[in-house]
């Protein structure tokens, strides 16, 4: 496990290599759902204000980025503590052959929802062949 | 100064102790963490801190609208229930399924008794922030020092 591998309690592992800006980082829960044309990918980001989400998508890579402002002082004590705060970041592989234009990102309670339209398959041509 | 009675007995500590040990054993088998030990559902995680007058509670909800949560509180418990919203799309494919589904309810005993009449709730970007007022008799009372 890498050094900046952190554990959410109702989150996942950390896996990717890039090490956080700053603090603590955590990978979010995510549905990745199929309907129709597009793939929806619902991203569980509380605490996140939508000015400080980043999504990026790069050679088949969709990556995202939400900025956490510390809702806590140092010198906070808790009494009962079952998560901690941090950024979340996470990355994506995505096989199907995606229109990056047409990526929209919206986000609304803590949620981020991102379509992404598949590009339609290059439909199978049939060649005639003349004859001399 | 408020005992902590709850969080500091050696029964709770040893049992919350085995409880975190279970989580990390389940974690490690790749099993759906939103469930401890027991099979239980312990949604959402709970912080829990407190100034002079108030305890304050903070958990995550993602995706779930003050609609959907319901804040109750009954001498020094707090309760957080809600359901999580279902996928509207009928054909839809999934690939992968993280987030919580259904109903949850979450119950855990706060440090000393609070005043339910004057308990406070905010939701914003899928944070919930419940303010409890202490009770007044557990708030600390300066005694004037006679000569």
């Amino acid at each position: 496990m890498a050094t900046n591998t952190l554990e959410k309690t109702t989150g996942a592992e950390m896996t990717h290599e890039e090490a956080p800006c700053c603090g603590k980082l955590f990978q979010p829960n995510v549905d990745i759902i199929e309907v129709g044309n597009e793939l929806k990918l619902l991203v569980d980001m509380p605490g996140v204000s939508s000015d400080s989400i980043e999504v990026g998508f790069e050679n088949g890579t969709l990556s995202v980025h939400g900025r956490v402002k510390p809702r806590d002082c140092e010198q906070q004590k808790y009494l009962m503590r079952e998560y901690d705060i941090g950024d979340f970041h996470r990355n994506f592989e995505i096989g199907e052959t995606i229109d990056a234009a047409g990526i929209c990102a919206e986000y609304a309670d803590g949620v981020l929802t991102l379509r992404l339209p598949k590009v339609e398959a290059i439909k199978p041509r049939k060649i005639t062949v003349t004859a001399k | 100064m408020i005992e902590l009675r709850t969080m500091n007995h050696p029964v709770v500590r040893l049992r919350s102790e085995m409880d975190r040990l279970f989580e990390n054993v389940m974690a490690n088998t790749g099993l759906n963490r939103s469930l401890n030990a027991f099979g239980r559902r312990n949604f959402p995680a709970i912080n829990v801190w407190e100034d002079e007058k108030n305890l304050f509670a903070e958990a995550e909800v993602p995706g779930i609208g003050m609609e959907k949560l319901e804040v109750l509180v009954a001498g020094d418990e707090l309760t957080i229930k809600g359901e999580h919203r279902s996928s509207d799309d009928k054909e839809a494919t999934y690939h992968r399924r993280e987030r919580g589904i259904g109903r949850f309810e979450r119950t855990v005993q706060l440090p000393c008794d609070v005043n339910a009449e004057k308990v406070e709730a905010s939701l914003r970007d899928g944070v919930l922030l419940v303010t409890l007022a202490k009770a007044d008799a557990v708030l600390p009372r300066r005694i004037e020092v006679k000569s």
